[in-house]
This record gives C-alpha cells, structure tokens and sequence, in this order.
C-alpha cells in the first residue's frame, strides 16, 4: 500500500475518520442540543464532497497487485466522481429533511447522523469498486446502517418491522451477490474488473459459470435498486421507516445499486451481452409495468412514492439493457446518471413535502390528508405539483429532460418495443400523480403543515432546480457524458 | 437579429412578464388582477400585429425566426429555434386575439381563486404561441405537453361538477397521443441527426415503411388533440365541464394544435406516408363529420351541442388538409381560424347566458328573444357563421374544403367531398334546432324561475357586447372579404405542396 492509494479514496477516508470522530464527539453533545452532531456531520458531508469535486477529472487507481499493475481494488474517474457528488449531495439532504422531523418525532438521538455518514462512505467505495471484494464490502458498509436506520423509530412496530424486513431481504441479496462473486472468481480466476475483462478477452473462461455468477449478482443487485420481481420489500419498509430515511433509501441506495451494475456490467461482463439482454429486457419491462399499476391502487403517499421509486428502477434498467452495444454503453451509463440526479432532486423535494405534513404516530400520510394543500400552502402545494408533473416526466421539470434521454438510449440501442412500454407505462403514472395533485388543488380540506427552516429549504430549493436545470441542463448533460467509466 | 427583440420571442414570453406581475398582486385585490391579465393579454396582441407588420406575406419560408444552439452536447442537436410563416401566421394572431375576449368574459363568471386562475390562463397562453411558433421538436414538445398543464387546471379547479373526471380524462388522453410523438421525435433525432423542423423537411430520406410509423405516431397525437372521430371522446366532457374562458381557448385554439400539427410535421415530413393515408384520414374526417353533426342534434345540453358541433367542423378541417391540394389545405387554415370565431363565440355567448340561469338544459329554455333582443341577434349571427351561410365566415372555409376534397387526387374519390357536403345541411339542422329552442317559441321555464330569485333576465350589458364585437367584426370580414386571409397562406400553401406530386 502506498500513499497515493490512499489519496485514490481521500474522501472516503475523510468521511470514515469523520463519523468515528462524530460517534465520540456525539457523546459529549447533550441530549437536548443535537443540532450540533446534526451540523458536523453536514460539514463532514461537506467536506467530502468538495474533495471529491476538486478530483473530479483526475483519473487514477489504487491498491494495485504489486505482481500485476493492472488489477486494481478502486479506481477513480468520471463516474465515481459523478456518483460520489450525488451521494455526498444526497446525504446533506437527508440531513436537512431529517433534523427537525426528529425533533418532531422524538426521534432525535445522534446516532442518526453518524449512521448517515457510514452508509455514504460505502456508497462512495460502491462507485469507486474495482474489484468484486470491494464490491462486497461496500454493499455491506452502505446497507448494515440502513437496516439500523429504517428500524430508526425504534419503539414503532412498523419501524421495526420494516427494518428486520429490509435487513433479511438485504442478507438474502447479498448472498446472491456472495455467490455470484463465487462463480465468477471460479469461471475466470479473478475478482478484479480487469481481471475478469481479461480472462473473458483471451478466452480462458468457462463461459456458463461466468453467466450464472453474473445473473446471480444481477439478482442481488436487483434487490437493492427494487427491481420486479425482487422488490416485495419496499413498499412496506418505505412506508414503515422514518421518512426522512425513506428519502435517503430511496435515492442513495438505489443509485448505488446503479452504481454497481453500471461499473459490473458494463467493464467486466460485455461479452454477456447477448444472454443477458432478454433477461434485461424482462426485467425492465416488468418492473415498469408492475410498479407503475400497482401504484394506481395507492391511498398511502409513502407507498405511492415506493411503487413510484420501483417504477424510475424500471426505467433507468431500460437504459440499461444495452449496456453491451458499445456504440450506447457509453450513452446508458450517462443517461442513468443524469436520470439518477433527476429523480434525485424530485425524489427529495417529494418527500420533503410528505414530511412537512406527517404527524406523529403515522399519521397525515394518506393522500387525502393533502386535501385543501393548494388554498393553505400554495407554495408548498405548487412544489409538490412540479415534483409530480417531473416524475411524470411533463414539462416544465428536469423529468422530462430525463426521461428524454433515457428513451432515446432504449430507441439508439434498438429497443423500440421497451420504449413504447416506458411511454406507455408513464401514461399510467401520469393518473397516480396526478391524483396527489388533484386533491391537493380540487378538494376541499384544512391539513396542518409543519414550518421548518431547513425542510422549507430542501423542498424550495429542488422545486426550483428541478424547473431551471429543465431549461439549463446543459452543464449536467456535460458532466453526465463526461461521466464515463474507466474501461480496462 | 438581436434576441431580446425578436418579435417571436416577445410575443410567445410577454404573457411571463404578466405572470411576474400577477405575482406580485395580493390575491383579494380581483379587479387588479383582472385588469393586469387583460393589459397584459393585449400587449401581446399589439406585440403580434406588430410581428404581422414585419411579415412579408408572399415569402413562402419561415420568417423572423432564429435558432440558437441550447442543449449540444452528449450527441444531442437541441436548438432553440422559432419562426413563422403562412402555416402559422393566422393561428398566432388567433390565440392573441382570442386570449383577451376570454378574459373579459371571466370578469364576472370567476369569483375564486382569481389570482390562480389569472396565472394559469396566462400560462396557456404562452404554452399556445410556443407551440405555433417552435421550430424544433423537441422545444415543440415541451410547450405542446405543457399547455396540458395550465389546461388541466383550469378545468380541474373553475370546471363544473364533473370538473375533476373532466380534467384527468383531458389529460390522459392527450398525453396518451402525445408519448407516442415523443418516440418517433427521438428517432427522428437519433437517426436524422437533428430535431430542427425545416433541416428534417430538407433532408428527408425516410424510408416508406418507417415513414409511415413516423407518420403514425404523429398522427396519434394529433388526432386525438383534433380530435377525429374515434378519439373525440374527451372532448365533451372538457368542454361542458370548463369553464367559459377555458372553453372558448380549448375549442378556439387547443384543437387547432392538432390540426397544425399535421400541417405543420405530417405533411412535410413524411411526405409518401401523408399520400398514401389521405384517403384513410378522408374517411375518418368524413365519419367525424357526420356523427358529430348527428350526435350534436341529439344533445339536451347546449354547451354539449356545441361542443359535439366542434368535432363535426374539424372534421371539414382535416378533410380539407388531406386533400393535399391548394384550395383544401387553405380552405383548411382559414376554417381551423373560423372555427375559432364562431365556436369560440358560442362558447362565450352560451357561457353568458349561464352566468344568469345557471342551467344549460334546453328544455327549460324558449322565447328569450323577446327579453334579450341583442343577445339573440348576436347569437344568430353566430350561429349562422357556424352554419356556413354564405357572407359569413364559415362559408368560405368549408366551401373551398369541399371544392379542395373534390378534386383531390390524394382522396381519390369524390364521395367524400359529397358525404361531407351533407354535413353542411346537418348542421344547419342542429344549429337552427338550437337556436329555436333558446329564442323562439314560448316562454321557457326558465324566465319564471330567474324572477323567483329576485331579478330578472337581462340582455348583454356594455361589457359583453364590446367581448364578442371584435368576433363579429371578424366573422363579417372573413365572409365578405378573405382575400387578404388567403393571401397570407398562400405561398406557404404552395411550398408545402412542392413536396407532393401535382
């Protein structure tokens, strides 16, 4: 190990140091003034994401096989600098939205914070893995603080069972990817990226093994991002979880399932491409089809907002079944970026919004508890109207914008068929949506909402992006594009 | 040309700045924001005859326009480019003109929420003229799905009792059309390289097969925002249940999207797809014009009448443009801004006769000439207008439709010019049973039960007549004198039919 290996991690590192500090430091903050742990996490986050945006262009390795350069355990470049911003980003909103909804809930303990800041480094390890050793162990570095988290509201049945459920489903997944690792190790001798792409390139593979390793960790990734069929979890352990830790599940976990898949697929197992694009192909397809009608059915906004997040799942794999075509790979990869910050910004700004409503014991979470929101808080109301017209995809949002791009990577690599489910699937969502917005403008009522400084400005500020980027997406497109994987 | 001051740009984001303002107006203070609206709606109608001044109308191609590069980058050709040109022209100048008289008629009929609904209305406005005036598709696409939005609003908060089935069905239905555009617009930009309208007119080069799936897809949308028979069914229930500002836009401008569309994407696009499915798109105009003239008689509902009537004229519209000769395709212009006027009128002169008896049932109506003598002999020229007398506006569109159908070698056959033609005589059976219903005969149960509450029926007040004046005005001078209408779409006319074997 040298020190430059180190430096290839620096913000992981950063970010690791930081919350064993903040799990000291947390004990000497009182019990009433947890607002400071909140705070330093936040500059943690912070800091970590001004690091990795000042290495954001640089291009290096680490931890490298002395005896073979070229297999490397993490590896730096466009995308992880791309994904570990979205993260980093991800979890200073998770911050704000979950400060005084805490407080709220009498949920406050510090741990909260620090259990954040873990979960992210092993995001951030996720978009940087090189290695299917590391991949491992960023799934589980991001996923054991999530289990604990959604279990978050401890004394709440529903919290508890959400997390224990997550929790199984989650070491279910893992094990798959395990196995998967397993088959693959056996079918090319190496877990390494590269080496795995080498092994594949001069032939010296077994080609059924390498393709039953590769389902297996699609599967246990699949778990991860709630793809159809593995996605029974999510609706319930959405809805049970504190919703703070709802939001950040719904994007960073999913994003770093993407990660994952993207880097995977698209460096090591191109050759797979034809077996696996049926199998893609359903997967997309299905999970569009199911999460979208059966979000139809929805009276609950946390669970319409999970069939909705198996949904986006749906249509980012859409992109993805031509992960293969190397004329689109480069597209895919890009286009489920950018869509990733789409849903990113909607997706918080949504549950932002379902917070400022939410009430103790699990109550003002049915979708006619938003009656009357249109005439009480316009403001508020008109946010949550863009948040649903950008998961639609309807313009004037940065969903549109998304959704742009990741039907013209479905129609480039040839998959008209799929993409006429996506369109026709997002008609379907459009009626879900569209009934959130409806009660909020066209029924009558008096909901109490919370006024809170920061969740004010997590909801204030996505409403905004999400309208401007729509018409100024260029530098995303850019940064997206530019996002490229590292090759080997 | 300087940005700033494109004349395009003014008159498709002037109705922001009136939104900014809106703004900034505390919501209880009504007649302030309705005066605001009203300013700014005719600014921007001053902006557009300002635009048709620096229009030369015997340029055949796209004029003031520009095109800006926006999003280029990640293999994407995205510009931001506007023009006009005879296809266009008139309907700009329709949706400016129209905007205002929808306003006025709101001063009275929209108590709640006047703020909302004066932003919304606005909004429209400017989702309207972007979609006239894009000249890529993909900023096409983004106005022409978001007049959906402020539309949906409208019906969904100011509608009637059924307001909110009304506004999802709107909304779903056009958004069905429209994901299906949105398919064939990235194909386009995929595999043409750009979404530029005129570059994709130029280049061409589609293969038959794919052109006519490209062609499809379009058409899907299109047609339902038209909307041709099948597709109609939305139509109705937006209609009776918006309110009157919404459905004088919906029926004077939204529909005209659709059949723009066609003209504007169909047509020089996929040429060979557009010829081969004339006589297939004849044959639904002709059914559409039909069944909504037959359909309209059997309402009980005036604003229903009207509404089924809208289906049955854009039926002439679209016959008219798939005769892909000149006579129908401009017949088709001027009819799509006919049927603006005179259905527009109707929406507004039924929605004022509403705001007093809130019932639009024509059992209880009858003999109200006798009470609203101005009232009646507006609504007659109206609906003489709509009718197709000649003198009047109606008359002149639908004649060189059917002049265009017959003719037509695209249509093949001149059947459909004669099934149509009965169209003509069917609506002067709806338009004069409705007209009867309401003016003549004995008084209607109606009158009684207005005075029960306290005041009686009166006839349109200063405020009203100065609303459908500039409609009646138009409605004369379409009929008597379309020379400088025609002249303004001819040449276009002509360089879209370049692209058509003669």
């Amino acid at each position: 190990m040298k020190l430059s290996d180190l430096n290839t991690i620096l913000p992981i590192v950063l970010l690791v140091v930081w919350a064993c500090m903040l799990l000291l430091v947390d004990l000497f903050i009182p019990r009433r003034s947890k607002g400071w742990t909140a705070l330093l996490a936040a500059v943690g986050l912070a800091a970590a994401l001004g690091l990795t945006l000042a290495y954001a262009g640089r291009e290096s390795t680490g931890f490298c096989d002395p005896n073979n350069p070229g297999n490397c355990m993490v590896v730096l470049d466009g995308f992880s600098s791309f994904q570990g911003s979205l993260f980093l980003a991800s979890g200073l909103f998770a911050i704000a939205i979950a400060y005084g909804y805490l407080k709220r809930m009498g949920l406050e303990r510090g741990e909260y914070y620090t259990l954040i800041l873990f979960s992210i480094s092993g995001m951030l390890l996720m978009a940087q893995a090189a290695d299917l050793i590391v991949v491992f162990l960023a799934l589980e570095l991001l996923s054991i603080p999530l289990y604990v988290l959604a279990a978050f509201a401890r004394p709440r049945t529903d919290s508890e069972e959400a997390g224990v459920k997550y929790f199984l489903l989650g070491a279910f997944a893992t094990g798959f990817v395990v196995y998967g690792i397993t088959l693959v190790f056996g079918a090319t001798n190496a877990t390494s990226l590269s080496g795995i792409a080498a092994a594949v390139a001069a032939g010296s593979f077994t080609k059924y093994l390498l393709l039953i390793g590769a389902a297996l960790i699609l599967v246990g990734f699949s778990f991860k991002v709630a793809a159809v069929p593995f996605h029974m979890w999510t609706p319930d352990v959405y809805q049970g979880a504190p919703s703070s830790v709802t939001g950040f599940m719904a994007v960073g976990a999913k994003a770093a399932g993407f990660a994952a898949l993207l880097r995977i697929f698209i460096t090591a197992f191109p050759s797979l491409n034809l077996d696996l694009v049926p199998v893609l192909w359903g997967l997309a397809a299905l999970t569009m089809v199911v999460g979208n009608v059966i979000a139809i059915s929805q009276t609950n906004i946390k669970r319409l907002l999970a069939y909705s997040s198996i949904a986006h799942a749906g249509y980012i794999l859409m992109a993805f079944v031509a992960f293969g075509n190397p004329a689109v790979a480069s597209d895919a990869a890009a286009s489920a970026l950018f869509y990733l910050v789409t849903y990113a910004v909607t997706s918080f700004g949504a549950w932002a919004v379902v917070i400022a409503l939410e009430k103790t014991d699990g109550k003002g979470l049915e979708i006619s508890d938003f009656a009357g929101l249109g005439r009480k808080r316009p403001l508020l109301a008109a946010a949550m109207t863009i948040f649903m017209l950008s998961l639609t995809g309807m313009p004037p949002t940065l969903g549109l914008v998304g959704k742009f791009y990741l039907f013209r990577t479905a129609v480039e690599g040839g998959f008209i068929g799929l993409a006429v489910i996506g369109v026709l699937t997002s008609l379907i969502s459009a009626y879900y949506y569209l009934r959130v917005v409806v009660t909020m403008y066209m029924r009558e009522g008096d909901p109490t909402t919370e006024h809170e400084p920061w969740l004010d400005l997590t909801w204030g500020l996505t409403a905004l992006a999400t309208v401007i980027l729509s018409f100024l997406p260029m530098a995303l497109f850019t940064w997206a594009s530019g996002a490229v994987l590292k090759l080997f | 040309m300087n940005f700033i001051t494109n004349p395009l740009i003014l008159v498709t984001f002037f109705p922001l700045v009136g939104v900014l303002a809106l703004l900034f107006i505390p919501a209880d203070k009504k007649n302030v924001l309705r005066w605001t609206t009203l300013v700014a709606s005719l600014l921007t109608f001053g902006l557009s005859i300002w635009m048709l001044t620096m229009f030369n109308k015997s340029n055949p191609d796209l004029q003031l326009g520009f095109s800006l590069p926006w999003i280029q980058v990640a293999g994407w050709n995205i510009s931001f480019a506007m023009g006009v040109d005879g296809l266009s022209i008139l309907l700009v100048l329709l949706t400016t003109f129209l905007t205002p008289i929808a306003i006025l008629s709101t001063w009275t009929a929209v108590e709640e929420r006047v703020k909302d609904f004066m932003i919304f209305f606005t909004l429209l406005e400017m989702g309207m003229l972007g979609v006239f005036l894009a000249q890529d598709l993909f900023l096409f696409y983004i106005f022409w799905e978001f007049t959906l939005v402020p539309m949906y609003f409208l019906i969904g908060i100011w509608g009637g009792p059924r307001r909110i089935y009304a506004a999802i069905k709107f909304f779903l239905y056009t958004m069905a059309g429209s994901i299906l555009m949105l398919l064939a617009i990235l194909w386009l930009g995929i595999y043409q390289g750009t979404f530029s309208v005129p570059e994709l007119i130029t280049k061409g080069g589609i293969p038959g097969n794919v052109q006519l799936w490209l062609f499809l897809a379009f058409a899907a949308a299109f047609a339902i925002k038209v909307p041709m028979w099948p597709l109609h069914s939305w139509l109705p229930d937006a209609h009776v249940e918006a309110p009157t500002a919404g459905s004088v836009i919906l029926a004077g401008v939204l529909l005209k999207m659709g059949t723009y569309g066609f003209l504007r994407f169909n047509l020089p696009m996929f040429p060979e797809a557009a010829l081969k499915a004339a006589p297939w798109m004849a044959l639904l105009a002709v059914i559409g014009i039909i069944y909504g003239a037959a359909v309209s008689y059997a309402q009980k509902d005036i604003k229903k009448l009207v509404a089924y009537s809208s289906v049955s004229h854009l039926g002439f519209v679209m016959l008219g443009l798939f005769a892909l000769n000149a006579q129908g395709i401009e017949g088709g212009i001027l009819q799509m801004i006919n049927h603006g006027l005179s259905t527009g009128a109707l929406f507004l002169l039924v929605g004022m006769v509403y705001e007093q008896t809130h019932t639009r049932e024509f059992s209880v109506y009858g003999g109200l000439w006798k009470i609203m003598p101005v009232y009646g002999a507006v609504m007659l020229i109206v609906s003489l207008s709509s009718m197709g007398l000649p003198g009047l506006n109606g008359f002149i569109g639908e004649f060189a439709i059917l002049l265009g159908a017959f003719g037509s070698k695209a249509i093949g056959s001149p059947w459909f010019a004669g099934v149509a033609a009965a169209g003509v005589i069917l609506a002067a059976v709806y338009i004069l049973y409705m007209f009867q219903k309401i003016f003549l005969g004995p008084e209607g149960s109606i009158v009684e039960e207005v005075k029960k509450h306290g005041h009686a029926l009166r006839d349109l007040n200063l405020r009203e007549i100065v609303t459908v004046a500039p409609l009646l005005v138009l409605i004369f001078w379409i009929g008597l004198y379309p020379k400088p209408f025609f002249e303004l779409i001819a040449p276009a006319v002509e360089k879209l039919l370049m692209a058509f074997p003669h």
